[in-house]
């Protein structure tokens, strides 16, 4: 009773009656093709990810409906995974089991992302993973039915590592959050570092979540490093930014923010983080295309969008897209089909699913604008550097995924 | 440069300030709680809201309405208060009766629906507080650059807490709340209104929260949820200290934030380090205390440290045994 009480209130169904065709219908499961929503609705991701990635994929079926008319119909649902991998896979298989959920999207943080993989690759279900950032999702963890969509730490670091270097930033310190994500940043990151010719003087791991951080930045003031290095994300990021332009560390040593959403920019003011580079996979104001849509975005969410929101339209239309081009949602077909397919959006242009599931698509440098530069809204960033998909995500020579045949 | 266990002597003052001036949040929180707890017999669960509250309200005010942040110090402390007023004439007066766990459990009900709306109403990314041009910037000591807000926040904490610690202890008025705490009925016998006495500390207690929390808005980034990453620290302060013991509150909070600031440089760990890493078998045994003194586990350390003072004295370091 009280689960039932619990997937109904949990459960925002946005159903789409269509009226059936006469020829080639579809042959969907169950007679529906239901999207779940699995993200952080309440937590420290909720605003990079959270209700805004729900409205983005309501806005991908939405889009897909009045554009390509299609013979099935299609559902979204949403739960609050809590960033707890345990209660991510207890909801995925409830999902699986008695809602024929087809495929589960967003899953921000590492450690969800993983834990729902898992049950999907048993129950045979597709993964889009848009929120999570860690290499092993498609390396040492890496599945034959999950993407990963719109950014990893390996990105992260081969953008924001390398343009820092070249700028001069030759020594860094890192201030690592201590846990999974964190030390897989600050691994990644140090590797680009020392291949530009750089070096690694030292790191403080804190305790996460922390509020201050003043104990660290004066250790990483004392190690001399020209750059200090933040491997940590949200509310961390933030803290650690704006204290260490309080003791006067900024701007005598530079911080290089490994893991930025333009919400956290938004929060900071840019007064506090003019200058600082970061990698992303979409900014709204780069063209047309992606001003058209983020102007959609704004009107539902007051706020513009992240790149995990936009990585989630495009994921589940990518999805919708081969399940109708394929007639059918088996899983195994549609995975094919999407691998098949190159995907060309606002959101990625020859987007291609690799073998190991990472997604390869441009990523973009961006410079955050000075105060007096910023001309209206949101306008936060300069884009530097188109930073070719190739290059922006791991090579396969280096995989450690099992399905990468060498 | 002369060092102690890999820690220079100024990176050492550095980290003895940090840790002080963290000790004075913690202090002036804590001392919230010990007159609530102390007077009310409720353990307020809200207090870490109420601190969200006080920092909010003074974004609120200068986003919205200009209010400068010397208003809003005080102010916000007055708004949160009254609030704190309607929530015990309106809920917690009829829980005094009861058993601890009910003032814990509404209180701590409270906190998530308060937090709840201003998570949805302001999101989790939180907004950011300048600081006032009078407190921007700072001073290089030569072994540290201090921010002259710091230093503010650290004055005006001390101020606060033993001026409340003087009041309580030492005049007519701490006179009649003391007796308040330890016979209500005798003292009400004596033509003392102490329902209202009791309405007016608890709004106290809250006004404390809010001042620590617009104290806070220019440090820390104002969000829904920077009470309750505070609240459980702050509770770990007051039972160290004794629960409902003034001066208990104000010396442990400021003593925790000392440790945990020796804890986070890492000295600890580089101490036991040094010591003990030559001696194979002393090296293992001693590995787990290390590890509980290392700066990613500072978070932890005032727990331990809580745990060791209530094992000696039950009571806590000031706390009377009853």
């Amino acid at each position: 009773m009280k689960r039932k009480l619990l997937s109904a209130l949990i459960c925002v169904a946005l159903v789409i009656p269509v009226g059936a065709t006469a020829t080639a219908a579809t042959k969907v499961s169950d007679g529906v093709v239901k999207i779940g929503v699995l993200t952080d609705m309440s937590g420290t991701y909720s605003d990079l990810a959270g209700p805004g990635s729900l409205i983005a994929v309501q806005m991908a079926v939405a889009d897909f409906v009045a554009k390509q008319k299609p013979d099935f119909k299609i559902e979204v649902i949403s739960a609050d995974h809590q960033n707890k991998g345990d209660i991510a896979a207890i909801k995925a298989r409830e999902w699986i089991d008695t809602e024929k959920v087809d495929v589960i999207v967003d899953l921000v943080t590492t450690s969800t992302a993983l834990a729902v993989m898992k049950v999907a690759k048993e129950k045979d279900r597709i993964t889009l993973v848009s929120g999570a950032a860690s290499t092993p999702i498609t390396n040492e963890q890496c599945t034959d039915t999950n993407v990963h969509w719109t950014y990893d730490t390996y990105a992260l670091a081969a953008g924001t590592g390398k343009a820092v270097v070249k700028q001069g930033g030759k020594t860094w310190f890192f201030l690592t959050a201590d846990y999974a994500f964190g030390k897989s940043l600050e691994k990644d990151t140090s590797e680009v570092v020392v291949e530009e010719g750089g070096k690694v003087l030292g790191h403080v791991l804190h305790p996460f979540p922390a509020q201050d951080f003043s104990s660290f930045l004066l250790q990483a003031q004392a190690s001399g490093a020209q750059v200090i290095g933040l491997a940590n994300a949200g509310n961390d990021t933030i803290n650690a930014i704006k204290q260490a332009a309080e003791f006067g560390i900024t701007p005598k040593q530079s911080l290089a923010g490994l893991l930025m959403f333009i919400t956290d920019v938004h929060s900071l003011g840019l007064k506090a983080t003019q200058g600082m580079y970061l990698t992303t996979g979409f900014y709204w104001d780069r063209n047309d295309e992606t001003r058209a849509w983020s102007k959609r975005f704004y009107a539902k969410k007051n706020r513009q969008p992240t790149m995990v929101q936009a990585g989630d339209y495009s994921a589940v239309t990518h999805y919708l897209e081969a399940v109708k081009a394929s007639g059918t949602d088996d899983t195994k077909t549609v995975m094919a089909k999407m691998k098949a397919t190159p995907i060309n959006d606002f959101f990625a242009k020859n987007g291609k699913i690799r073998v190991d599931g990472r997604m390869v698509h441009d990523m973009y440098l961006a410079q955050v604008k000075k105060p007096g530069d910023s001309r209206y809204p949101w306008d936060y960033y300069n884009l530097r550097q188109v930073i070719p998909g190739d290059q922006a995500f791991q090579p396969l020579s280096k995989s450690r995924c099992p399905l990468v045949k060498k | 440069m002369t060092g102690i266990f890999g820690i220079s002597i100024q990176g050492l003052f550095g980290q003895l300030l940090v840790g002080l001036l963290n000790g004075s949040f913690y202090a002036i929180l804590s001392l919230g709680l010990a007159i609530i707890f102390g007077l009310l017999n409720i353990i307020n669960f809200a207090h870490g809201a109420q601190y969200m509250m006080g920092a909010f309200t003074a974004w609120i005010g200068m986003t919205y309405l200009g209010v400068n942040y010397w208003w809003a110090l005080l102010l916000s402390p007055l708004l949160v208060g009254a609030f704190g007023m309607l929530l015990e004439r309106g809920m917690l007066k009829r829980l005094y009766r009861l058993d601890h766990l009910y003032g814990l459990l509404l209180t701590f009900g409270l906190a998530l629906i308060i937090e709840g709306l201003f998570r949805y109403r302001f999101g989790i990314s939180g907004e950011s507080y300048p600081v006032t041009d009078l407190l921007a910037g700072g001073k290089n000591l030569g072994f540290m650059f201090l921010p002259k807000y710091r230093v503010w926040v650290v004055a005006a904490s001390l101020v606060i807490c033993f001026g409340t610690w003087y009041v309580i202890e030492r005049t007519k008025l701490g006179s009649y709340l003391r007796a308040g705490t330890e016979n209500p009925a005798l003292l009400q016998a004596f033509g003392i209104n102490v329902p209202l006495m009791i309405t007016l500390t608890y709004g106290y207690g809250v006004a404390l929260a809010a001042f620590a929390g617009v104290l806070a808005a220019p440090i820390f980034n104002v969000n829904p949820v920077m009470g309750s990453n505070l609240i459980i620290v702050v509770f770990a302060v007051v039972v160290v200290g004794g629960m409902g013991s003034i001066m208990g509150s104000i010396v442990t909070g400021l003593g925790l934030g000392l440790i945990e600031g020796i804890v986070k440089s890492g000295m600890i760990a580089n101490l036991l380090s040094a010591t003990f890493d030559s001696v194979p078998v002393a090296k293992s045994i001693v590995y787990p205390v290390k590890l509980l003194f290392s700066p990613e586990a500072s978070a932890v350390t005032i727990f331990v440290i809580m745990a060791i003072v209530l094992l000696v004295r039950p009571a806590g370091l000031f706390g009377r045994e009853r």
